[in-house]
């Protein structure tokens, strides 16, 4: 019934102010220096943050921030596994289906949040009502 | 959010998708913010996309119609329309989707678990392509501005 992922991206059309919100939040993150040495080391293989932290001599909480705006501008991708959370470049248009998949997924999971909701207001009011009887 | 209920997405087959998620309410509240329109439209377009529903008509029963209607105005706006196959109060709901041009089939199911429900929407497109192309996309470039509106969303909600 409308906004599968395909509606999504033709609705994203129409929001211009996003696209420019994006390039805001990609210069942002390649205008540091860190970063940038970040995604050249990424470039040469996946890393860890630990690992990350210790080749640019930083703490493990600066790394995260680091590690945090790139991938907020899709330059970078993490995944935890276990204990340790690996992070690499993000490919843009290139993404695996599983990456899509998970997209699709927070699509339904924000919908459903929404709905979780309304079932507690409909359940609230039947009991109400419930008791009236 | 602690206890959350997860959801559970799965490619079953090459033209279809299918998610679970399990409601902490009866079968038939579920059904009824599924199927009353004035509820429907309350969840089923995040606020924080930002983007009004203009119009929405449902006649939600076996052979009745929808028609959605998203945009800032009539001139950029989109049209999502179709038919209800089959609706069977309180545990399944079958639509099409016709805008494409080719026709979508969502199924959705509502099994009662004690005082919960689980529901599973599964949704059938016409081919493989249609199938890759809902998860994909096709354009380039349009991928990070998924990821930029998904973590707009996530702050949003949060």
């Amino acid at each position: 019934m409308g906004l599968r992922a395909a509606d999504w991206r033709s609705i994203m059309n129409h929001m211009v102010q996003y696209s420019a919100a994006r390039l805001d939040v990609s210069f942002a993150a390649l205008s540091d220096a860190t970063r940038r040495g970040v995604l050249e080391q990424l470039g040469r293989g996946e890393a860890s943050i630990t690992a990350l932290a210790e080749r640019f001599n930083m703490t493990l909480t600066g790394m995260k921030k680091h590690v945090s705006v790139l991938e907020q501008a899709g330059l970078v991708v993490t995944e935890k596994v276990g204990r340790v959370r690996t992070c690499r470049l993000g490919v843009g248009g290139l993404e695996d289906e599983a990456a899509w998949i998970e997209k699709y997924r927070r699509r339904w999971e924000l919908r459903f949040d929404g709905l979780d909701e309304i079932i507690e207001e409909l359940k609230q009011k039947e009991d109400q009502d419930g008791r009236k009887e | 959010m602690a206890g959350k209920n997860s959801t559970v997405v799965e490619r079953r087959s090459d033209r279809e998708l299918v998610v679970t998620r399990t409601f902490d309410g009866p079968a038939h509240i579920v059904f009824e913010a599924w199927s009353r329109p004035e509820l429907f439209q309350r969840w089923w377009v995040p606020k924080t996309l930002g983007v009004p529903l203009r119009a929405c008509e449902m006649d939600v029963r076996t052979g009745g119609g929808y028609r959605l209607e998203f945009g800032l105005d009539a001139a950029n706006s989109m049209a999502f329309f179709g038919k209800y196959i089959d609706v069977t109060p309180p545990s399944r709901i079958v639509w099409t989707n016709e805008e494409a041009g080719e026709v979508t089939v969502t199924t959705v199911t509502f099994e009662p678990q004690g005082d919960k429900t689980r529901l599973v929407l599964s949704e059938l497109y016409p081919s493989k392509e249609a199938c890759d192309e809902a998860i994909t996309g096709s354009a380039a470039g349009l991928p990070e501005q998924f990821e930029q509106l998904d973590v707009l969303l996530v702050e949003l909600v949060a």
